[in-house]
């Protein structure tokens, strides 16, 4: 048998070409590694209801996976480290069906116009490999507007004046501000800064067969148990409910077969633990920005760029106390404002990057947000007579706001994924091993934005704040080495797009150069890595994949 | 009974989650049932099935069908994954594929008798100080000792919720949610 479609990875990228070449007649079937929790397999139309509000579940358990026991990653700040210095869970975006989409609170902002164009707009950074995209955002914006709509996205045209043009209104209009975003937005507008409705994947009113988010808080590392957040169950399902689609959970695919100048199909070890393969004409590569050059690597592919430029976003993450207030940030989406204020450099930013030395500085989008899961907070204090007068005051969690920066990371060749030369996961493959070191344009943007953000804070009434980076600044304090290696779930750039195959993986429609008819369809073929969440971006970048493949 | 605890170890490990979440005006890790939340960690795969992953998508304490109380079967994966954190890898050659790894069923029961079997009847002072001189120990516990105070009831620990309600946390809400003036409001 010959598929039209392998796709690997059943993600917002693997999801989304699912649905455009099922509705073009292809048959498709799509690989993934985890386990199928959200939709019934039998009856596409049904969603198996394993999600829930259960800290325990989701946070301490790994329910949406990976199992760093049975799918460990390594760590190193550089090859002076030896082999790895740290092996577990490493920026373990969920292995399941739905892939990264699950985890999420659903935030899915647009790239702005010059993202697309980082070299030609502010020229090149030493020791970064700062380069312009193969497509400008006009040639995108299409496809964004094609993707909120089979997503369902939230949001409120015009509300960011920092935003990029765009073709039409979102599908829905926002949902409701938790109340710390309303303070922390009134502080931020007094001070000059320009806060909006965070454009979000969660429905604020029923949509495409879904209902409205009811705003039960467990958000941000849950799986959404309502399916009201539509990344990306909605493509998913479509496809499924298409009849051209067959999805295969626990199904690793260990390797991409060629013949030399194209790929024939892929081999794989389902649940029945024994190696398979299967031809198609196509195999989409769709597992995320770590577990695609893996794939690539452990197929024997040799392009010497493939997972280099890894790219995750800087976070800043500054926090406030507040006495007087009870902020309940367990009560709905768990971001509802974000501003781009950081994105855009001004006269400020300009000189922190002269005396850093740097040619230019941009920061990323910041998150208003609060904590809201009470088992992270009470590890948070010491155990003893303080522990539970601790928890019902709350100081880490009802009584603290936060901003978390994603800040843009720039490429830098020698941070990269590549093969662990000695651990494996449980079927018996390499896992990858993350080399990552900021450049130190991110230290120099996190150390001008923070105490602007944290300036907020005080603006808000906070009697305190503190300024944390992830990843950790070693010789700073909580210097551990897991801490060097960064929590951000977004990854990008291991397998970069490009016109030129000398300077990069894939070309502009994810195609790989020496296997055209491979097609990348996730975050890493991302050139650089903006100050936004990758989702609808490689969302968009995947339609637009899947549109060239259907013709 | 306890699912995997010897009595005498049950008896330790609750004067020492006492010790660490001790009650006050309100109830501590005693009433809360912590050490049956770890018991039930240790012993999971005592339960059929193994009591890892409580069900979805609703409690039934704001509506809905109680589902949580029905446990997710595991996949022979899972089951290797779960068995060998809690059991150790005990030399077998599938679990052991980067390496040998400690159980928490072992390092439970070295740790409590590190102790000693006199802890639950010593003074407070004399506890914390035995407490402090284990202190890889002492945080294992911890962790968990938090999770079974604030995690969901059907794991055994949060007797009908005290740690919740202790702390104004309403635990999981769904079906009802939250209204948007709750969200939006003081």
């Amino acid at each position: 048998m010959t598929v039209d479609a392998i796709i690997v990875g059943s993600g917002p990228g693997g999801s989304t070409v699912a649905d455009v070449l099922t509705a073009a007649g292809w048959s498709v079937v799509i690989f993934e590694k985890g386990r199928n929790h959200l939709i019934d397999l039998e009856d596409p139309s049904r969603l198996l209801g394993d999600y829930s509000n259960d800290e325990v579940k989701f946070i301490d358990r790994y329910f949406l996976g990976p199992d760093p026991f049975l799918e460990p990653r390594t760590f190193r700040v550089s090859p002076d480290e030896g082999d790895h210095s740290f092996v577990g869970e490493v920026n373990s975006i969920p292995t399941t069906v739905g892939g990264g989409g699950t985890h999420a609170d659903g935030k899915v902002p647009r790239f702005r116009e010059e993202d697309f164009s980082l070299l030609s707009t502010y020229g090149p950074q030493d020791g970064a490999s700062v380069a312009d995209w193969p497509l400008d955002y006009t040639e995108l914006e299409p496809f964004y507007t094609d993707v909120e709509r089979r997503i369902g996205v939230s949001g409120e045209a015009g509300a960011n004046p920092f935003a990029a043009w765009r073709s039409g209104p979102y599908p829905m209009p926002p949902g409701p501000s938790m109340y710390g975003s309303k303070l922390s937005c009134a502080a931020a507008e007094s001070l000059g800064f320009h806060p909006y409705p965070a454009p979000g994947a969660t429905n604020s009113e029923p949509y495409d067969g879904r209902p409205a988010c009811n705003n039960c808080g467990f958000c941000a590392y849950f799986g959404c148990p309502t399916h009201a957040k539509g990344d990306p169950v909605a493509m998913l399902q479509k496809a499924l409910l298409s009849g051209n689609a067959e999805l295969r959970p626990e199904t690793f695919v260990s390797r991409i077969r060629t013949d030399g100048k194209r790929a024939t199909g892929v081999d794989f070890i389902g649940p029945d633990g024994v190696e398979h393969s299967m031809d198609a004409r196509y195999v989409v590569v769709a597992g995320g920005a770590v577990e695609t050059p893996r794939l690539l690597l452990l197929s024997g592919l040799e392009h010497p760029l493939i997972g280099r430029h890894l790219m995750t976003h800087f976070q800043t993450i500054v926090v406030g106390g507040f006495a007087d207030l009870r902020l309940h940030g367990e009560r709905g989406r768990a971001v509802t404002e974000v501003h781009d204020d950081a994105i855009v450099p001004d006269d400020g930013s300009r000189a922190a990057a002269k005396e850093a030395g740097l040619p230019w500085m941009r920061g990323g989008m910041v998150e208003h947000g609060g904590p809201a899961l009470p088992i992270l907070e009470a590890k948070i204090y010491r155990w003893g007579r303080t522990h539970k007068e601790n928890m019902r005051s709350s100081p880490m969690r009802d009584r603290l706001w936060a901003f978390t920066m994603q800040g843009e990371d720039l490429p830098v060749p020698t941070n990269r994924i590549d093969l662990d030369p000695t651990i494996r996961d449980v079927r018996g493959f390499p896992v990858a091993r993350y080399t990552y070191k900021p450049h130190p344009h991110e230290l120099a943007a996190s150390a001008h934005h923070g105490p602007r953000l944290a300036a907020i804070l005080a603006e808000m009434g906070a009697e305190w704040t503190s300024i944390v980076t992830s990843p950790g600044t070693p010789g700073g304090p909580g210097d551990r080495t897991s801490e060097h290696a960064p929590i951000s779930r977004h990854v990008m750039g291991t397998a970069r797009m490009g016109d030129d195959p000398a300077t990069s993986v894939a070309d502009s429609s994810g195609r790989l150069h020496q296997l055209p008819n491979v097609v990348i369809a996730d975050s890493s073929v991302f050139v650089t890595s903006a100050g936004y969440g990758p989702t609808l971006t490689l969302a968009a970048l995947a339609a637009r994949s899947a549109a060239a493949m259907v013709g | 009974m306890p699912r995997w605890l010897t009595e005498d170890e049950y008896g330790v490990l609750t004067a020492m989650c006492e010790r660490l979440i001790p009650a006050d005006e309100t109830p501590g890790a005693t009433d809360a049932g912590v050490v049956d939340y770890i018991d039930g960690l240790l012993g999971a795969f005592s339960f059929d099935p193994p009591r890892i992953w409580a069900g979805g998508p609703s409690s039934g304490r704001f509506g809905g069908t109680p589902g949580f109380a029905t446990f997710h079967p595991l996949t022979a994966l899972d089951e290797l994954a779960w068995r060998t954190r809690i059991e150790g890898s005990l030399g077998r050659p599938e679990r052991e594929f980067n390496g040998a790894v400690v159980g928490l069923q072992e390092q439970y029961r070295s740790g409590l008798a590190m102790l000693g079997p006199d802890f639950a009847h010593c003074e407070g002072e004399e506890q914390d100080r035995r407490l402090h001189a284990h202190s890889d120990f002492t945080e294992l516990v911890y962790g968990h000792a938090c999770e079974g105070m604030y995690g969901a009831p059907e794991y055994g620990g949060n007797r009908d919720g005290v740690g919740w309600s202790n702390i104004g946390f309403a635990g999981d809400v769904q079906p009802r949610g939250w209204t948007d003036r709750e969200v939006s409001e003081a």
